[in-house]
């Protein structure tokens, strides 16, 4: 009895947005009277932060500070079509029409400010702090209310602005199956150590360490929380899940959280995380999607860990105490043959 | 715990930027932390209604005959819905995009083809009202032989699962069972190959497991329009799901949705809503219509299973040459999503790596068990599982470290891609360079040089793409190049370590951190000679 530890490593990349294009998103983007902006959307916040990401993309291109730009939401009746959160999309798809429509409104938000400040509007920035000014001439300058305030009650502008995102749909080769699946891509590695014990089994994760390549991070903390989150998913679904145990046996399926196994608070190891940014040429400010390619790495860095560990391969998930056990007795039982080559 | 490498790539970006790249603290945070968030089960109405259903408990049976008449007399019940009752009985998810073929009752008419599958609808005062009533259902079946493998339903004489796709495999473009790569030519690459490594890999299906379990409540309005309120990831694919369903004007329908208690793809197929919708049209009254967390396990869609085999053709010096790919999605007894991700799957094949010789083919098969449908890395994560353990071995049985064999066949910008289109943007290397730095897995210095942005290619495929009818798909593809009519992985850096003839070691361990290739010993053959080039330092 003795528990081996053991080092695994997997890279991979993952598409953005759906498989061949052909999904659409839209954004509207309106100021009330007083100069504070809503985007106007229909795309769903699972957790994942779609508000956030569209308030901050919204926001910078405005050239307005975040607290002036809300994010309205999940209505059909008043939010533009959206072909919904899957797919790592929704920063690439709805973050560039949510820039497209808070462009155009920013076009018009400049022109009022030029009537109001009698200069031409390619003059005229914004200080992303709620005024804009003259170009080299900063003591002109008129706050976004004033302009807001002008352009409806005076000039009769609306400062508003409409954004669709679409990739055109790629055909597919039937025969060769040349196609144009995605415009860009997300990478990742990650290493992993794990401890075997093999009496047991039983496989602890100890620590991960990953670097994760997205393009552009918009907001850090979410970008943290969805990959840390992803790697937990990922070690469960190397470890415990499955609602067909013995599948494609059918028996014993799990009805409730008292069946259906899955790792618990105290499971969780460190990962220490790297971000690099390579940015898209068609994302939000090169944003990329990290929403779903971060459980990929985790199962195949567990498998090759615990074959660093203990010397068996398991191919089918999830790995269980019980395969592991099999494996390690048809390789003859025990440790044996596991002291060699162990991970630095 | 997160940290920026804003060295790498800083030359692509511009960061002189104000709101992206901060830490904002979310819009609707504080309803999240306490708990005031509106879910879509937060909405009350006095007068709410419950729908259950009757599932069947065979995987394949004919219904002979169903007795509901005490079902509808029980106490609290205001209405069962058959399949008679739904306007359009047959749907596929896709058909919003136009691809596939209506393939699923919302409720089973004459045949069940999964344990779980609707058969019955009771709307009722409370869950435990429709539920005793349920339980007054006298249902007769005829079973049928059912199948559970996706290899054994490909056999001739399985059991025809989906009479839609009586051989129980999607089609593709009306001709094919499966979708094609080719890419290359594998089977002379395989003869070729110093090592070719065959495996089969198996995921079980996988639960979402969301908190929140699949539901929705539909409320009756004015001028004959519904608003429903629902947990579902993508509004307007629900709704004109529900539209068509119910032959109800889109604008008939006012999706209400909001904070979501976890999707990860499992609310995308519309489970509730055309039923909930329809017994609230049926009763004029508010219907709220929920999973139980044993449907939720059971009977909501799951991530499918997939079996996937690779064979790959490998040289000493570290290439791969050759790798062919056949996997098969277990759909279910339904399509819902799982023949988009076949070709999603494909269009990952081989993975990001420069492969010369590439196959592929991949099935959706239907079986007698829950439809699968969507999940966080769809097509994807299996693939990714078998691949990555598959390189693994293949370093392995080469001598190399796993680390360093993915570095040397990692794509690059502009090399060929099997789906021939060119890579960009690529940043592999430095994943793996930085993350190696970061956990202390010694790369020798010649790996730790390397770069996405150098040295790629089209001839590191031998001009394989070239053979492609690329521009008659996508004019946006690569021009075309002269084709070198050779397969050498031609690249000008780095200079070429001493070549070490593979001597396999049984692990895969990484080198010992204290022997890493001194800088100084790089004389004499190169390493990698083919890959690397010949220059010296």
């Amino acid at each position: 009895m003795a528990k081996h530890r053991g080092r695994g490593v997997a890279t991979i990349n993952y598409p953005v947005g759906m498989n061949l294009g052909g999904d659409p998103s839209q954004a509207l983007v309106h100021s009330n009277p007083t100069g504070k902006f809503t985007v106007a959307l229909s795309s769903i916040d699972l957790g994942q932060g779609m508000k956030s990401v569209t308030r901050q993309i919204c926001a910078e291109t405005l050239g307005v500070p975040v607290e002036d730009v809300y994010v309205d939401t999940a209505d059909s009746d008043t939010g533009p079509h959206c072909m919904g959160s899957f797919a790592s999309r929704g920063t690439h798809r709805v973050g560039n029409a949510v820039i497209t429509a808070a462009r155009e409104a920013r076009a018009v938000m400049l022109e009022a400010a030029a009537e109001e400040l009698e200069v031409d509007p390619g003059d005229l920035e914004t200080d992303g702090k709620g005024s804009i000014r003259v170009k080299g001439a900063p003591h002109r300058s008129i706050s976004v209310r004033d302009v807001a305030i002008a352009a409806q009650f005076k000039q009769g502008k609306t400062i508003s602005g409409r954004g669709i995102f679409l990739v055109p749909l790629s055909d597919v080769d039937p025969e060769t199956g040349e196609m144009s699946p995605a415009t860009c891509y997300a990478h990742a590695c990650l290493i992993v150590e794990v401890e075997v014990d093999d009496e047991t089994g039983e496989i602890a994760v100890l620590k991960m360490t990953s670097a994760y390549e997205i393009g552009r991070a918009i907001n850090p903390k979410l970008v943290e929380q969805q990959l840390v989150g992803g790697s937990w998913m990922g070690m469960s679904h190397a470890l415990y899940e499955t609602p067909e145990p013995y599948y494609p046996n059918t028996r014993d399926g799990p009805r409730d959280f008292n069946e259906y196994l899955m790792p618990g608070p105290g499971d969780i190891c460190q990962h220490d995380i790297i971000v690099l940014e390579r940015p898209a040429p068609d994302g939000p400010f090169g944003a990329k999607g990290p929403g779903e390619m971060c459980a990929n790495p985790v199962l195949p860095a567990v498998a090759n860990a615990i074959f660093n560990a203990v010397g068996v391969r398991i191919n089918e998930l999830p790995i269980t105490p019980e395969k592991v056990l099999k494996a390690l007795k048809a390789r003859g039982g025990g440790a044996a043959g596991a002291s060699s080559g162990r991970a630095p | 715990m997160l940290e920026f490498r804003k060295d790498i790539f800083a030359d692509e970006r511009d960061d002189n930027l104000i709101e992206i790249g901060q830490p904002t603290q979310r819009q609707d945070i504080l309803g999240h932390v306490t708990g005031t968030s509106p879910f879509y089960d937060d909405h009350r109405f006095a007068n709410l209604l419950h729908l259950k259903i009757l599932r069947s408990p065979h995987a394949h049976a004919r219904i002979r005959s169903i007795d509901d008449s005490a079902a509808a007399r029980a106490p609290g019940v205001k209405r069962i819905i058959r399949a008679a009752d739904v306007p359009v009985n047959l749907n596929t998810l896709l058909s919003l995009i136009q691809f596939g073929k209506d393939d699923e009752p919302s409720l089973a008419a004459d045949v069940v083809r999964y344990k779980g599958e609707p058969i019955l609808g009771i709307v009722a005062t409370s869950e435990r009202a429709a539920l005793e009533a349920m339980a007054l259902v006298r249902v007769s079946y005829d079973q049928l032989p059912a199948v559970f493998d996706v290899e054994e339903a490909l056999k001739p004489g399985a059991p025809s699962v989906n009479p839609t796709y009586p051989k129980n495999t999607f089609e593709y473009y009306g001709k094919y069972d499966h979708q094609k790569l080719r890419f290359g030519d594998v089977e002379s690459a395989f003869k070729q190959a110093d090592l070719v490594l065959e495996d089969r890999y198996q995921m079980s299906p996988i639960e979402h497991a969301p908190t929140e379990t699949n539901g929705s409540i539909a409320v009756p309005d004015t001028n004959g329009r519904f608003i429903v309120y629902t947990s579902t990831q993508a509004l307007f694919f629900s709704l004109d799901t529900a539209a068509k369903i119910n032959a109800m004007q889109s604008n008939q329908l006012h999706f209400i949705g909001g904070t979501v208690g976890g999707g990860f793809g499992g609310k995308v197929d519309t489970m509730t809503e055309p039923l909930a919708i329809l017994a609230a049209r049926l009763t004029g009254a508010p219907v709220r219509y929920r999973f139980s967390r044993h449907e939720e396990m059971q009977f909501g869609s799951p991530r499918g299973a997939e079996r996937i085999s690779i064979k790959d053709g490998v040289m000493k010096d570290g290439r791969i040459v050759a790798r062919q790919v056949r996997a098969y999605f277990d759909s279910g007894a339904y399509t819902r999503l799982s023949s988009y991700a076949v070709v999603k799957c494909v269009a990952h094949i081989p993975g990001p790596y420069t492969i010369p010789n590439v196959h592929a083919d991949v099935y959706c098969v239907f079986t007698n068990r829950t439809p699968a449908t969507a999940m966080r890395g769809f097509g994807v994560t299996a693939l990714d599982f078998a691949l990555e353990s598959h390189m693994d071995k293949d370093a392995v049985a080469l001598g190399i470290d796993p680390l360093e064999f993915r570095i040397l066949n990692a794509y690059r910008d502009g090399d060929m891609k099997a789906h021939r289109r060119e890579a960009k943007n690529c940043a592999l290397i430095e994943c793996a360079q930085v993350a190696a730095e970061k956990a202390n897995w010694p790369l020798r210095d010649e790996f730790r040089r390397l770069s996405s942005r150098q040295g790629g290619g089209p001839a590191r495929t031998g001009g394989a793409a070239d053979r492609a009818r690329a521009p008659a798909i996508a004019p946006a593809a690569a021009p075309p190049q002269p084709m070198p009519q050779r397969v050498a992985y031609e690249r000008p850096t780095p200079a070429a370590p001493a070549r070490t003839p593979p001597t396999p070691p049984p692990r895969s361990a990484p080198p010992p951190p204290t022997a890493p290739t001194p800088a100084g010993s790089t004389h004499g053959a190169p390493r990698f000679s083919s890959v690397f080039g010949t220059r010296r330092r």
